[in-house]
């Protein structure tokens, strides 16, 4: 099934998701990755207010290139980066912030299928390196923050987007997990050609 | 600054730019092939994704992936070709205009003061630049910005010589199975044997930038890298590690000899964006940009 959702998207239509299907979003998509995960995780802890709000809108795992042209910051590239990295603390970031979509490249673990499970949140695929067809569907950057701290690739970019996809609903609400299955396929064919190879 | 100073800059700006934003032809035709022979939606709409990312990349000039990597330049430096050390600097150079005028991602990461903002840090080691003393008057030099999340799934071990060949091949296939979807499949694969626990990485590396779907010029390593490609690919990892389409594109072998004691292998991989370009400068200024794999 195709999906065009709009931000702030309701848990329903997020439960409503099926590994495999195919989902485009407008509206609010925010970019964070490592430094900016950690950065808000334990803003939250000390009872501070973060400068965005992640609730119900796209977090993307994404460092763009980014270029002020006029004095305004647009858009160069910005795809997908490796959400894996991002497994160590997903599951307390969404169970901290309820996004409504996590987006990235390469799949998430367990941890993070259990709390997209727990509290309504799915992960979209976008295709990896695609960065200029990540940067077609983003319309607008509203507001950065963090830039000074985290630089270009960590910081927060807030981005106003159109449709912006596809994405392959990879982990659902419903304990799929499209990478994890494919990963042990993998891992079973590694394991038989590993015993049968030949010196 | 002298004219041939300023032509090697230049140059080496041109070649980060063609890097970034042209994807070499020969794999854009096998990526093709690739796409149309995927028979399940899911990876040929990867390979779709791609492709149509890699023509705006082109037609625009912009960089086909948010990630220009760490910028690393291989150059090989001729006997009579009119500069020395001095080209290290040009090429710092070039890198600190090449991300204001690609631009490129500023990658560079100083652990204690943050992002250095010009891909340009720490006590000169990045850009990464491997010099060549080679015979002749020219100047060759490749551009190969390479990308994090393929970096990372990097793999090295010092293998018990008694595992011999058969312990080599095994270990390949596990870096493989390892690296799964998170360095953008499908891959090119470098493999390092011998030399030491450093050079085997290095050579892997290398190894990528061998003539594509060229075999070695050995026989045995030759069956070898035949042997590894169809193996892998027999994994499934598929595009993007959604089991569906080719897991790597190619696989090559550079080998040195080892010590008795050691046997180092070095497993180096690309994301499908294998992003380099190369040019020849000749001792009189003339540069040769050369866009083939």
């Amino acid at each position: 099934m195709d999906y065009h959702l709009k931000t702030p998207v309701p848990e329903d239509e997020i439960r409503k998701l099926k590994m495999g299907d195919l989902v485009y979003v407008t509206g609010t998509v925010i970019t964070a990755r490592d430094e900016a995960h950690l950065k808000a995780l334990e803003l939250h802890e000390k009872g501070e207010k973060l400068p965005v709000d992640f609730k119900d809108v796209g977090v993307f795992h994404c460092g763009p290139i980014m270029k002020k042209v006029d004095g305004e910051w647009t858009v160069i590239a910005a795809g997908p980066t490796t959400s894996a990295r991002m497994e160590i603390f997903q599951d307390n970031f969404i169970e901290t912030f309820r996004p409504a979509l996590i987006i990235g490249k390469g799949g998430m673990g367990d941890r993070t299928s259990k709390a997209c499970q727990e509290y309504g949140c799915a992960y979209g695929a976008f295709t990896g390196g695609a960065a200029l067809l990540a940067a077609r569907g983003i319309k607008k950057v509203r507001e950065v923050h963090w830039l000074e701290e985290l630089g270009m690739p960590e910081c927060l970019w807030v981005y106003d987007v159109e449709d912006f996809g596809p994405m392959i609903i990879t982990i659902d609400t419903h304990g799929n997990n499209m990478t994890q299955d494919v990963k042990e396929q993998v891992t079973a064919r590694m394991e038989k050609i590993m015993a049968e190879m030949e010196g | 600054m002298t004219e041939i100073s300023k032509i090697v800059e230049d140059t080496a700006v041109e070649l980060l730019r063609i890097a970034v934003t042209e994807l070499p032809t020969e794999y854009v035709k096998v990526l093709e092939e690739a796409m149309e022979e995927t028979e399940g939606a899911v990876g040929k709409a990867q390979l779709t994704n791609i492709l149509e990312n890699v023509v705006i990349a082109r037609e625009n000039s912009k960089p086909m992936c948010q990630d220009t990597g760490i910028v690393a330049f291989m150059v090989k430096l001729g006997d009579g070709f009119p500069l020395r050390s001095e080209v290290r600097e040009i090429l710092i150079k070039a890198t600190r205009r090449a991300t204001e005028e690609v631009p490129l991602r500023p990658n560079a990461v100083d652990m204690f003061k943050g992002n250095t903002r010009d891909n340009v840090g720490l006590n000169g080691h990045v850009p990464i630049i491997y010099f060549d003393l080679v015979e002749g008057d020219d100047l060759e030099l490749i551009a190969l910005p390479k990308g994090g999340g393929s970096t990372n799934i990097a793999a090295h071990r010092m293998l018990k010589p008694g595992l011999g060949m058969k312990g080599v091949k095994q270990f390949v296939i596990e870096a493989l199975s390892n690296a799964g979807s998170l360095g953008c499949p499908p891959y090119f694969v470098g493999v390092g044997i011998g030399g030491g626990e450093d050079l085997c990485m290095k050579l892997a590396k290398e190894a990528l930038l061998k003539p594509f779907r060229v075999r070695s010029e050995y026989q045995k390593v030759a069956a070898i890298e035949a042997e590894l490609l169809e193996k892998v690919n027999e994994l499934g990892i598929g595009a993007m590690g959604l089991g569906e389409g080719p897991t790597a594109l190619d696989l090559h072998v550079k080998m040195a000899a080892r010590h008795p004691a050691s046997l180092p292998v070095g497993v180096v991989i690309s994301c499908w964006a294998l992003r380099h370009a190369r040019a020849v400068i000749s001792s009189d200024g003339e540069v040769e940009i050369d866009k083939s794999v």
